[in-house]
């Protein structure tokens, strides 16, 4: 069953607090990162529709958001996403040949999930770290300046953290 | 060296914490401006300063501010665009990372002009480290006095809120920002109303960049005449710009708003050169969406002027022969690199971020990349250039909100600029795959026939 412990819907009661009475609305995205960050890396339409009812809004309201933007996982994924950015300046400075090395790495395509479950490899649009390129953001935080070699040491380091 | 402003103090180890910032001067502009100023005397410094939007567009901040509606009982709000998402441009980050109180400091002294008692920092969702870094500053400045209510005892209040965006560049544009932070989808507002009228909840909203923001505590410590003297012309103050592509020394730098474009690039100062001694094909300076100089006129403008990093002299020729100072993501291309497939992967991101609500940013956007890929990977036809020079002119000015612009324009450079290198990937898909066509036979783009 979906459901947040005391602790995250203590974290849910502060989001709301940040906005006028009545406004909790606005406190949909936070809470749909929290969500996802919770149960698994992923949005289900079941933890969705508890978003929904925890804001008082209608699930509609949660689905055509959490469909808009892209971090919102709507399918499951691996416990570590790798995502490369392949935008210009990463594009200039070689990203397309770290994605062929990944792919080749880990023996998956773009989109798809090592049999393991660990890794999923995504391409995204700039995420603001050009003057580090080519890079990648996996969970929390950026991996810059990346290269084959620094591929290896990420995926050992990640292995390694099992 | 160039004077700093924003990146001054930098260097110095723990300035990221109240301590040492407060240690190193900061707050002195808060204090001077809630115990000695009325908000209209602040308003005064920074519309003298000359200061303008450092987001992109470029509007006197100033003028910005004193649109704000002042209905008698309506809470006022101000929003720091945090949403950095232009590709090329990174210096919103930096600010935040490393020097995180001069946003807030820049804040309480912003909110204070604008009687907003409640400020949201909307940052983009993927800088997932950094609301942590910026709610641990609020939360010590608010310790020491500098947040909360009746702050230094000038009977004004104010709270900050970080609040996460979630991986949509559209919401880097205000309305859609407002949108957002509403808990909504990222679709633009048709203006009017402005959001200084009706912006968030229908109140009235400033919506500014964090750059923006942080340089009204410089303009207050050393006064806004002081600052207007710096820099060119309406090109008042220092700018950060944030270099990327091929060049020695990527980064974000801190330039006054004098030096030449070719110092820039080629100063040990700043960018450093290009390496492995190739040549300069090709820049965009502000960000992927202002138009793509090739070489020949970025040093020079079409007049024969030497080109500054100034609003004027990157704008000089308009779009046949100049480009946009834009965000201050300055991307750099050298010889091997390929001018199609720079496009492409812009036109693929407009695609990508186009929010859907109008048919010619959703369709346009999507076509451009199309024809694009195709040209690309060598199944390009020669009419497909003046089909995308005909999209981008259907896109651009018929859309809500400037997306659409944004995505016409990198397009419409690169063919204006470029059209030899499209022929030739047209002409020779083989080769095309095979190798880079290397540097462009540029012709004056005064004389190139393009269709209206």
């Amino acid at each position: 069953m979906v459901q947040f412990s005391e602790e995250k819907l203590n974290k849910v009661k502060e989001i709301i607090a940040r906005y006028p009475d009545g406004k909790q609305k606005s406190a949909l995205l936070p809470v749909l990162h929290l969500a996802q960050e919770t149960f698994n890396g992923w949005l289900s339409s079941d933890t969705m529709d508890y978003v929904a009812s925890l804001l008082q809004l209608e699930p509609i309201e949660v689905y055509e958001v959490a469909t808009f933007y892209s971090m919102y996982n709507l399918k499951p994924v691996g416990k570590y996403v790798f995502e490369v950015c392949q935008t210009g300046p990463c594009m200039l400075r070689g990203s397309d040949d770290i994605i062929a090395y990944i792919k080749q790495t880990l023996g998956i395509n773009v989109g798809e999930t090592t049999a393991d479950g660990l890794f999923t490899l995504k391409t995204v649009e700039c995420l603001g770290a050009c003057g580090y390129a080519p890079m990648m953001q996996v969970g929390k935080h950026y991996r810059e300046h990346l290269t084959p070699a620094k591929v290896d040491e990420i995926i050992a380091e990640l292995r390694a953290a099992q | 060296m160039g004077r700093k402003l924003l990146l001054d103090k930098a260097h110095i180890p723990g300035i990221r914490y109240y301590d040492t910032y407060k240690g190193n001067g900061g707050y002195a502009a808060a204090e001077k401006a809630l115990k000695g100023m009325t908000p209209d005397q602040v308003l005064d410094e920074v519309k003298k300063s000359g200061l303008r939007g450092r987001g992109g567009a470029g509007f006197p901040t100033g003028m910005k501010w004193s649109f704000i509606a002042k209905p008698e009982g309506v809470p006022r709000y101000l929003v720091c665009n945090a949403d950095e998402s232009e590709p090329g441009t990174f210096k919103d980050r930096y600010l935040m990372e490393f020097i995180p109180h001069a946003l807030i400091e820049g804040l309480i002294i912003s909110s204070y002009t604008l009687g907003a008692n409640t400020c949201y920092i909307y940052i983009r969702g993927e800088y997932a480290w950094i609301p942590e870094i910026l709610e641990e500053a609020i939360a010590d400045a608010k310790k020491n006095g500098w947040l909360g209510k009746n702050i230094l005892g000038s009977g004004f209040d104010l709270e900050i809120y970080v609040q996460r965006g979630a991986g949509a560049y559209i919401c880097g544009e205000e309305t859609a920002l407002i949108e957002s932070l509403e808990g909504k989808r990222g679709n633009p507002r048709i203006k009017p109303p402005f959001p200084a009228v009706k912006g968030l909840w229908q109140s009235p909203t400033v919506v500014n960049n964090v750059e923006t923001l942080a340089a009204v505590v410089p303009i207050l410590n050393i006064g806004g005449e002081e600052y207007a003297k710096i820099g060119i012309g309406k090109s008042t103050g220092t700018k950060l710009i944030s270099a990327c592509g091929n060049i020695n020394k990527p980064g974000v730098y801190e330039i006054e708003m004098n030096i030449s474009v070719e110092e820039f690039i080629y100063s040990e100062e700043y960018c450093g050169g290009i390496p492995n001694g190739k040549r300069l094909k090709a820049c965009i300076p502000g960000g992927s969406s202002v138009p793509i100089l090739p070489a020949n006129l970025l040093f020079k403008t079409a007049k024969g002027e030497t080109r500054m990093m100034t609003y004027e002299s990157l704008a000089d020729g308009g779009f046949l022969t100049g480009t946009a100072m834009g965000s201050g993501g300055f991307i750099v291309l050298d010889e091997d690199q390929c001018i199609v497939k720079n496009t492409l992967t812009f036109a693929r991101f407009y695609r990508h971020e186009s929010c859907g609500q109008c048919s010619p940013c959703r369709e346009g956007t999507g076509w451009m990349e199309k024809l694009l890929k195709n040209i690309d990977s060598g199944r390009g036809k020669m009419s497909d250039i003046d089909l995308l020079w005909d999209i981008q002119r259907k896109i651009e000015g018929n859309t809500i909100c400037p997306l659409g612009d944004a995505a016409a324009w990198p397009v419409a450079a690169a063919i204006r600029h470029f059209r030899d290198e499209f022929e030739w990937h047209i002409t020779h898909p083989e080769e095309a795959q095979a190798r880079n066509y290397g540097l462009a036979h540029y012709a004056d783009p005064r004389e190139i026939a393009v269709p209206a």
